[in-house]
């Protein structure tokens, strides 16, 4: 069964799983928007090369 | 087998295919994690708090793996000039930073309720801290070195004179008195930690490592994009002067 009363300590506790999500969900976003740009930028300038 | 890895585009033939079910491993054993972390019982001397265990001792774990990762990478960029060495390491290191300065903040966030302080020049966090600064100087020093070839060899050197601080980090806990208390999962004479809690513990960090392995994957194949971006340009413009 799950609990999710965290009692006099809900600040610590839920601040600790919330201070993770923030930062691992802001890092995989940030990575794949970094490598989706870096995807576009390249396939941009590859095309351009390929243009006699 | 080194070696073989080493060339850009044979690496990214093997782990693109790859990486997509890491992703879906990382985010379905997280999921179980979360639910075994509150399925899990209370301490009977913590409380609720031993649940931020869950994530500060993974974080932690993975905060020095990653380093040790950098560092050796490191090491076979230096040595024997592999040209995935660094980008390896260079991939690594903000995913590194991210788990050491969440081992930092749950740490903080438990301690307060359990030691009655947020923070405490002790052995293990201030080396923590150092591992910290290392990443940051890392970072910044790639950052900071225009040339390729120059940034690589000065940061290789800078990570591996950082390895010197993961033993200072794992055995701070027997060297100086300290609030952490020693080593509980491993051990010689095995887990001095009850199974209940013990199993969302392994399950959260089985997912930090998915999670890293995928983040890691991904971030290489980006900064190699980006190099092959900057060699194509070098290139064309190469060329257009040439014309």
């Amino acid at each position: 069964m799950i609990d999710l009363d965290m009692g006099k300590y809900v600040f610590y506790v839920w601040g600790s799983y919330g201070a993770t999500a923030v930062a691992l969900i802001s890092l995989t976003i940030a990575s794949v928007i970094a490598h989706r740009t870096q995807k576009r930028k390249l396939q941009a300038l590859l095309d351009e090369s390929r243009q006699p | 087998m080194i070696s073989w890895l080493a060339n850009p585009e044979r690496f990214s033939r093997i782990f693109t295919p790859i990486r997509p079910y890491v992703g879906v491993a990382a985010a379905l054993m997280f999921m179980w994690g979360l639910y075994l972390c509150f399925a899990s019982p209370e301490d009977y001397q913590q409380g609720d708090t031993v649940r931020i265990m869950y994530m500060h001792v993974p974080a932690a774990w993975m905060a020095m793996a990653v380093y040790l990762i950098m560092g050796i990478a490191s090491f076979f960029g230096l040595i024997w000039r592999h040209s995935l060495a660094d980008v390896a390491a260079k991939a690594a290191a903000p995913i590194g930073a991210a788990f050491t300065a969440l081992s930092l903040l749950t740490g903080s966030l438990w301690g307060r309720p359990m030691w009655g302080t947020w923070w405490e020049w002790d052995g293990r966090m201030t080396s923590v801290l150092v591992l910290f600064l290392f990443y940051i100087g890392y970072m910044a020093l790639h950052a900071a070195i225009e040339d390729e070839t120059r940034a690589a060899k000065s940061t290789a050197i800078l990570a591996m004179i950082g390895l010197v601080n993961l033993p200072v980090i794992k055995f701070s806990v027997d060297w100086w008195n300290t609030l952490h208390q020693g080593a509980s999962v491993v051990r010689a004479d095995g887990p001095s930690i009850a199974p209940d809690m013990l199993w969302p513990l392994l399950v959260m960090a089985l997912a930090f490592k998915l999670l890293f392995v995928w983040l890691w994957l991904l971030r290489i194949d980006t900064e190699l994009m980006a190099r092959r971006y900057r060699a194509l340009r070098a290139r064309l413009s190469f060329a257009e002067e040439g014309n």
